[in-house]
């Protein structure tokens, strides 16, 4: 029998966390990746990366917390076993990560040092300065160099993948993928085959993602009839530096460390922010969250920032839309042990020091938590059975999905440095799902599976070959690219309007049709950008599309995805007895909601549409509950609910949660 | 805002690439007018050429082709030599471009064989990381708790030196690094065509970005139980000897990394090394 393989698509935390633990359990694996994996797209990531820990254990924090701070910041969109695991995971990931050699930053007694993130009131993060993301798959791009000199892995980087290799029983058998550079097409079989090539941020033009962030791979896994859940969750990140080609991330560690958000309370106050005195700055996040202050989670200060700037008008400029993220109160030399890399990027792209004068910072898109559905096999804990062959699989047999690709960990939002933890996690736990299901295979794919293989590859190089030769329709890919990120970015993001929503569908359909008809500016053969572009392109309308549509069905409000339309109402009555009537009206409007909408968007392709259907979600570890974060005016409510809670457990004899 | 000669804000400015079909092409000069924007990057330029792709005097050409990632200056990948100085071209920013000199010139870097324009194979860079074990050797990636406590004075050491993003600026600009151009046989499997290139790279120069790599995981408590290894390789044919001290390394790599103290560093190792196996230790 020849050697069994494992192709991993995608070399960021997630793919090369899988690939070395894979290496581990004496599997071999082939590693495609657009770029060399060093430079994947988690080198990006800056704040952190969280687990409970020592310290935060003995001020009353546990796994449970953690698992609770992420369903909760999650509006409980996310199945709750695999959070669950994910959480109890995540001390021991970052004592992996550290023993790899990840220089995290030190207490003075030289314990790991933690910070506080958005969502949570306990210091879990995790950091190496502000390129924790960089560090953490610097460590991990080792280890598998490591393996790849023992002749274990072997890395096809600039490598396109083009498509899964389905057999007549629609199991996964291989992948076909081009090289970028020599435009060789070539078919790989596999055993299983991993897809970790994480979001599809340039569905939205710019974003605060790589140039490689397409989604195409996942995009062409939904064309091969895997299915895309909740598509229409999309994070716009609160703190973002504009730009004309990207919009560059400025760390939620800016306020981890401190860093407070305010505007002028005099519109566009041209006075130098440093001479504007206390009592003229409104800190509306601390104003309005006095509980969690700055670092309530993403969504939320999303939404706040954009409606003080939209709403209220009072945006620090006039001609751009952007208020300030102060850090100036904070020690300089603190500043650069604990966020250097971030201030740097600001400096050197804006040309101001922010150890001295305040950021200009706008929301821009940033994570999908939607994503490749993916599949969990329940413990009787209240966890996952690790090592069953269904976790992480796609509902196509031995097609895995992990990482931001996977739909499985966020739910509605993503609290900030869980990302890190959800890609190495995935990638550590379906290794032995994959070991598992290979014992189980009698044939390798590279005996039963070349014709089917060469077949498939045949097919993929006509339909490349045929987009070479392809002449008039004169459209231009990189314009069309840049009218679907204009819509898409009016439609989609922050505030969602059903007419927008629809009128936006019928052009990214108009933009499709014509897509299609992209005329390629270079023919050649050797490096060409273009048609890997062109290709890319394309990919994008399916996800475009059910973004759109999953949105424009998804008639509520929940984490990311907001619709002032159905907002549920804030309190107005003003006196106790009138509060609690709109109290306990809220209450029941929140639980009729809970039961319509507290499903998963699920979407399978229908030649160029996607169609829904919605799945339910596992909420037995902890029951969903108003999510308020301790807005002020808001308290009723939350007094309310928890009486109706107590109820409950008191009627079902369990214990209260919330 | 840049003025033109006459102080009106200016409409226009002119590009000039470098450019090469392929490994076995001959290079040539395209020029590009490029309609001026506020806060534009050498990528943003690169985009607009890629979307019009016509030359200035009006000829249709094929976009330019050139490598990019993350456009925040942590990945590496868009090192080219811009106005004469090796760099990003993310953070090169045309308004300062065209501060200094009235038109921008963009060149493949010249110690890497040019894939096409302004793309160049790198793969020598990544090789020499595994010639001298940049890796930290763990027994096994099981939970085996915490690694060893570490003072933070190593970590603030260490992780400047960990920020190496592999671009591949010192290696442009040092002069001991010279061009290794492997070129493809006919009738030559990939797997001979990968190991004749190995080949070829194992002996030529391995450059400060492994220096400093080797400097780093010497100086980490787990890395350093292969610290001889390491510091075989770095005595063995291209290693630190070859460094002629130019300091040039240190004065390009854009994220500041201290690559001549590692160069120190390891010159002072290597031969405390000989010496100990000179005396049986």
């Amino acid at each position: 029998m020849s050697k069994q393989r494992v192709v991993v698509v995608g070399g960021g935390l997630a793919g090369l966390s899988c690939t070395m633990k894979l290496c581990e359990l004496g599997l071999d694996v082939d590693l495609i990746s657009l770029v060399p994996v060093k430079r994947s797209h988690s080198v990006c990531a800056q704040g952190g990366i969280n687990s409970c820990n020592d310290q935060t254990r003995q001020l009353g924090d546990s796994e449970w917390l953690h698992l609770d701070d992420t369903v909760y910041g999650g509006d409980f969109l996310q199945h709750q076993p695999p959070v669950k695991e994910m959480a109890m995971w995540g001390p021991k990931i970052i004592d992996l990560m550290d023993r790899l050699g990840v220089p995290f930053n030190r207490t003075g007694e030289g314990f790991i040092d933690r910070r506080r993130f958005g969502g949570t009131l306990y210091k879990r993060t995790a950091f190496a300065g502000a390129t924790t993301g960089q560090q953490l798959l610097y460590a991990l791009d080792e280890q598998v160099r490591r393996w790849e000199v023992e002749g274990r892995v072997k890395k096809y980087e600039h490598w396109d993948f083009l498509g899964p290799v389905l057999n007549d029983a629609g199991v996964c058998r291989g992948v076909v993928a081009q090289n970028l550079l020599t435009m060789e097409i070539r078919a790989l079989p596999a055993e299983a085959v991993v897809i970790a090539t994480g979001g599809p941020g340039l569905v939205y033009g710019r974003s605060t993602m790589s140039v490689m962030c397409t989604g195409s791979a996942a995009s062409r896994c939904f064309q091969a009839g895997a299915k895309y859940a909740n598509g229409e969750f999309i994070q716009v990140h609160p703190t973002a530096i504009p730009g004309a080609d990207k919009l560059r991330l400025m760390s939620e560690s800016a306020r981890g460390e401190g860093g407070r958000v305010w505007v002028p309370r005099k519109p566009q106050d041209p006075r130098d922010p440093k001479a504007i005195p206390e009592s003229e700055r409104f800190y509306f996040l601390e104003e309005r969250y006095p509980k969690y202050g700055n670092l309530v989670p993403r969504d939320i200060a999303t939404r706040e920032i954009f409606d003080v700037c939209v709403n209220e008008g009072l945006s620090v400029d006039k001609d751009r839309l952007c208020v300030y993220l102060d850090l100036t109160h904070i020690p300089a030399s603190e500043l650069d042990r604990k966020l250097g890399g971030i201030l740097d990027i600001y400096q050197k792209f804006q040309g101001v020091d922010p150890r001295k004068t305040p950021m200009k910072i706008f929301p821009a898109v940033h994570y999908s938590m939607g994503g490749l559905w993916v599949d969990y096999q329940r413990h009787g804990d209240g966890g996952l059975v690790v090592g069953h062959p269904r976790n992480h699989q796609t509902n196509i047999p031995g097609l895995y999905a992990i990482g931001e690709c996977d739909y499985q960990y966020h739910g509605a939002n993503r609290l900030g440095a869980n990302s890190l933890l959800s890609c190495i996690f995935s990638g550590l736990l379906v290794a032995p799902s994959i070991e598992t299901l290979i014992k189980s295979t009698k044939r390798t794919a590279a005996e039963d599976a070349t014709n089917l293989c060469e077949q498939a590859r045949k097919d993929h190089q006509a339909r490349h070959d045929a987009m070479l030769s392809r002449t008039g329709g004169n459209e231009n890919p990189y314009l069309i690219h840049r009218e679907l990120g204009d819509v898409m970015t009016k439609a989609a993001t922050v505030v969602r309007r059903n007419d927008q929503l629809a009128a936006a569908y019928e052009t990214v359909s108009e933009l499709h049709e014509r897509a299609k008809r992209c005329s390629l500016s270079d023919t050649g053969t050797w490096t060409n950008q273009n048609v890997a572009f062109t290709r890319s392109l394309l990919d994008m309308f399916p996800l475009a599309k059910t973004i759109l549509k999953g949105a424009l069905q998804r008639d509520e409000c929940r984490g990311a995805h907001y619709k002032p339309e159905f907002a549920m109402p804030s309190l107005k009555a003003d006196t106790p007895e009138g509060r609690r009537i709109e109290a306990e009206a809220w209450c029941d409007a929140f639980e009729a909601n809970t039961a319509r909408w507290l499903k998963s968007t699920i979407a399978v392709l229908d030649g160029d549409h996607p169609l829904l259907s919605y799945e339910d979600v596992d909420t037995s570890i902890i029951p969903p509950r108003p999510r308020l974060y301790g807005l002020v005016g808001a308290e009723e409510i939350d007094a309310v609910w928890k009486e109706r809670s107590q109820r409950r457990a008191h009627e079902s004899k369990l214990q209260p949660v919330g | 805002m840049i003025k033109d000669a006459y102080g009106e804000t200016l409409k226009h400015f002119s590009v000039k690439v470098r450019r090469q079909a392929g490994p076995n092409a001959k290079p040539y000069w395209e020029n590009f007018r490029v309609e001026y924007e506020s806060d534009m990057n050498v990528i943003s330029v690169l985009q607009k050429i890629a979307a019009m792709s016509k030359t200035a005097d009006g000829r249709t050409t094929t976009p330019v082709a050139w490598d990019c990632g993350c456009l925040e200056e942590v990945c590496g990948a868009c090192t080219m030599v811009i106005n004469g100085r090796v760099r990003q071209s993310c953070s090169a920013l045309v308004d300062r471009l065209l501060g200094d000199s009235k038109e921008i010139t963009l060149e493949p870097m010249s110690k890497f064989p040019v894939v096409r324009d302004l793309v160049v194979d790198r793969s020598r860079l990544f090789h020499n990381l595994k010639r001298v074990k940049a890796w930290v050797p763990v027994d096994t990636y099981y939970d085996m708790g915490p690694g060893p406590l570490q003072p933070r004075s190593q970590q603030e050491e260490n992780y400047p030196l960990s920020e190496c993003m592999s671009c591949g600026c010192c290696l442009e600009a040092c002069p001991q690094f010279t061009k290794v151009e492997v070129k493809r046989q006919a009738n030559e499997t990939d797997e001979q065509f990968e190991a004749r290139k190995a080949a070829a790279y194992d002996t030529a120069f391995l450059g400060p970005h492994a220096i400093s790599q080797a400097m780093l995981f010497n100086n980490h408590p787990t890395g350093k139980n292969i610290a001889d290894e390491r510091l075989e390789a770095l005595s063995g044919p291209g290693g630190i000897q070859v460094c002629g001290n130019a300091q040039n390394c240190v004065a390009v790599c854009p994220k500041h990394i201290p690559l001549t103290t590692s160069i120190g560093r390891a010159g002072r190792a290597v031969t405390l090394n000989k010496l100990r196996k000179w005396f049986g230790r």
